[in-house]
């Protein structure tokens, strides 16, 4: 492959385009697609059919303790519909090889594949060029990228990096690891009782000049809160101020167009998005991306490599080294495929309407607190709530002797505990294939562990 | 499967026995599990025969870590240091009762654990006890 080795070019769409005269149509592209071509409607949530939805995730078959499994835990990761799971089955029984370089026929076609997966999550999120999609483990190391990389070149002493109360440690840690190696500091923006962000702080913080960086979620994992990302990031921009986005609750569950948001970067998980674990995404504008330094290197991100010195690829494939992960970025793709075939705005629909579902339905229980925004509008799928003083693991243990998974404990954003003045909370989050019949399922539980402990 | 949330469970977790903290105890130990941010604190007072005169414990947590270690304290009382030390992670678990997950079991067992590092503590043998309070 000439192309790669000049390289001073190389970009996915290079590979795209001179893959695509040569090879027969992959078997990746061409099958799900048919199969699905005429099953979904596009448009109207009142016409999407949950049980042909769930009739793609083997796992919903299960039973637990004699009842089918309830699957509330998807803001921890999600199940992973038949379609995903054979792209992955496809890969190794039929073209498995390692990409880029081999110049024989299976991995010409790996590499078509793993740059096409590339090309799909451009589109997913509306980037301008899919060179602006680089291939990571998941979030967490989305961030520590961005941290390593951009931060150690654009943050110094003095500076500041503004993060938010509701933020996963993910979003907290490489920052806190970055101010103090860069003597710089973090200033938080708070949140109200209900969890939405406390605006006069981002203005106030802003203001100072001194904060060269808002790292904010997109969707807090523990309240559901949707934060307006678009007014952000015109308030930061006003101050010369970037903005990374963790997406890892967001862009399973919306629709999500970066351009409009206009973000610095955005980082998000394939495994939250129907997708494998060990694969996911660093949105960055490409400006930004061309002038960032490797994050790790040795082989595959080099141009030419002497015996002092090395060159490197442009991005994406200079953040890429080593071999990466083949097999979950087709995975991904193939997820992609699969939410976009949904239609992501029927799938917001959904969750919803779960959501609101579950809201109201939980709000009858007595005793019960329910963290974050009562308006469904304004929050993602996940509903966070304690009962009385039963302790949310103790809850979580109830619920899964009646076949329920959810999830209890700090969620990972301890600072967020602290400010909501609880050790842990019981947290249950919906997705594409959730109904209301297991909501009520859910509340019924709920409501024996509430008989079970007296409340 | 029979639930771990039995009526004595939650007697103990409710209405537990032996809570507290004892004035001049001679054995004196504390663990948390981070996973569930159990605490568990264990005081014993002991007589001349390293009989174990009175105990109490404290602390915070899930019902099946306070249950269990209202439990153990009952179970120890009257017993020579030398019987406390070879209580095994059995005995507990029957106490219980039902079903624990993996995950739940350091609940269960955070209060012998924190029983035996006191123990080990006192009677100076906490090295060959390494293994066995790793094992909890």
């Amino acid at each position: 492959m000439p192309v790669v080795q000049k390289s001073t070019t190389s970009t996915s769409k290079t590979y795209t385009q001179e893959f695509s005269d040569n090879i027969p149509v992959l078997p990746v592209r061409g099958q799900s697609m048919q199969r699905h071509a005429q099953v979904y409607p596009t448009k109207k949530t009142s016409g999407y059919d949950v049980e042909r939805v769930r009739a793609d995730f083997p796992i919903l078959k299960r039973e637990i303790n004699g009842r089918p499994i309830v699957y509330l835990d998807n803001a921890a990761t999600s199940q992973k519909p038949v379609q995903v799971i054979e792209a992955l089955d496809r890969f190794y029984n039929h073209y498995n090889a390692n990409v880029y370089r081999g110049v024989y026929r299976i991995s010409e076609e790996a590499t078509v594949a793993y740059e096409e997966a590339r090309r799909k999550v451009a589109n997913l999120i509306n980037a301008r060029d899919p060179s602006e999609i680089v291939f990571v483990r998941g979030t967490t190391e989305a961030i520590n990228l961005a941290a390593y990389s951009w931060g150690r070149s654009n943050i110094g002493l003095g500076d500041s990096i503004m993060l938010t109360e509701m933020e996963h440690h993910s979003n907290i840690v490489p920052w806190q690891q970055l101010a103090r190696e860069k003597g710089a500091s973090l200033k938080y923006v708070g949140i109200s009782d209900d969890g939405r962000l406390a605006r006069e702080d981002i203005h106030k913080h802003l203001e100072e000049g001194t904060v060269k960086l808002f790292a904010v979620t997109h969707v807090s994992n523990v309240l559901g809160t949707i934060n307006p990302i678009r007014e952000l990031t015109l308030d930061a921009h006003k101050h010369g101020c970037k903005v990374l986005v963790d997406g890892a609750q967001s862009v399973p569950h919306m629709p999500i167009d970066v351009q409009d948001l206009d973000c610095d970067f955005l980082a998000f998980s394939g495994h939250k998005m129907c997708g494998p674990t060990g694969i996911g995404v660093l949105y960055g504008k490409r400006e930004l991306l061309q002038h960032m330094e490797p994050y790790q290197s040795g082989g595959e991100m080099i141009r030419e490599v002497h015996l002092y010195e090395a060159s490197f690829k442009d991005a994406p494939f200079k953040f890429e080294a080593g071999t990466t992960d083949i097999a979950g970025a087709i995975g991904l793709g193939a997820a992609v495929d699969y939410l976009s075939k949904l239609g992501l705005r029927n799938v917001r629909d959904h969750d919803r309407e779960i959501t609101k579902y579950a809201l109201d339905a939980l709000e009858g229980v007595k005793r019960l607190k329910i963290y974050g925004p009562t308006d469904p509008e304004t929050r993602g799928g996940v509903v966070s709530f304690n009962l009385a003083d039963v302790h949310a693991h103790d809850m979580a243990s109830m619920l899964d002797e009646d076949g329920i998974a959810v999830r209890s404990g700090h969620h990972c954003a301890q600072p967020l505990m602290e400010r909501l003045g609880v050790a842990s909370t019981t947290r249950a989050s919906v997705y594409l294939y959730n109904t209301e019949e297991e909501i009520d399922r859910l509340v019924d539980s709920v409501e024996r562990a509430g008989r079970v402990f007296k409340i | 499967m029979s639930s771990v949330y039995s009526e004595i469970i939650l007697d103990y977790y409710r209405h537990p026995r032996n809570k507290g903290t004892l004035d001049h105890p001679q054995i004196s130990a504390k663990d948390s599990n981070p996973l569930c941010g159990d605490i568990i604190e264990m005081q014993l007072e002991l007589d001349k025969n390293n009989g174990v005169k009175e105990v109490r414990f404290n602390g915070q947590g899930c019902a099946i870590s306070q249950a269990s270690a209202s439990m153990l304290t009952e179970l120890v009382k009257g017993k020579t240091l030398d019987d406390a030390r070879k209580i095994s992670k059995d005995e507990i678990l029957s106490l219980i009762g039902g079903q624990l997950s993996a995950v739940r079991l350091k609940c269960a067992l955070l209060s012998l654990k924190v029983l035996k590092t006191g123990v080990y503590n006192y009677l100076g043998s906490e090295n060959d006890s390494k293994q066995e309070l790793s094992e909890l």
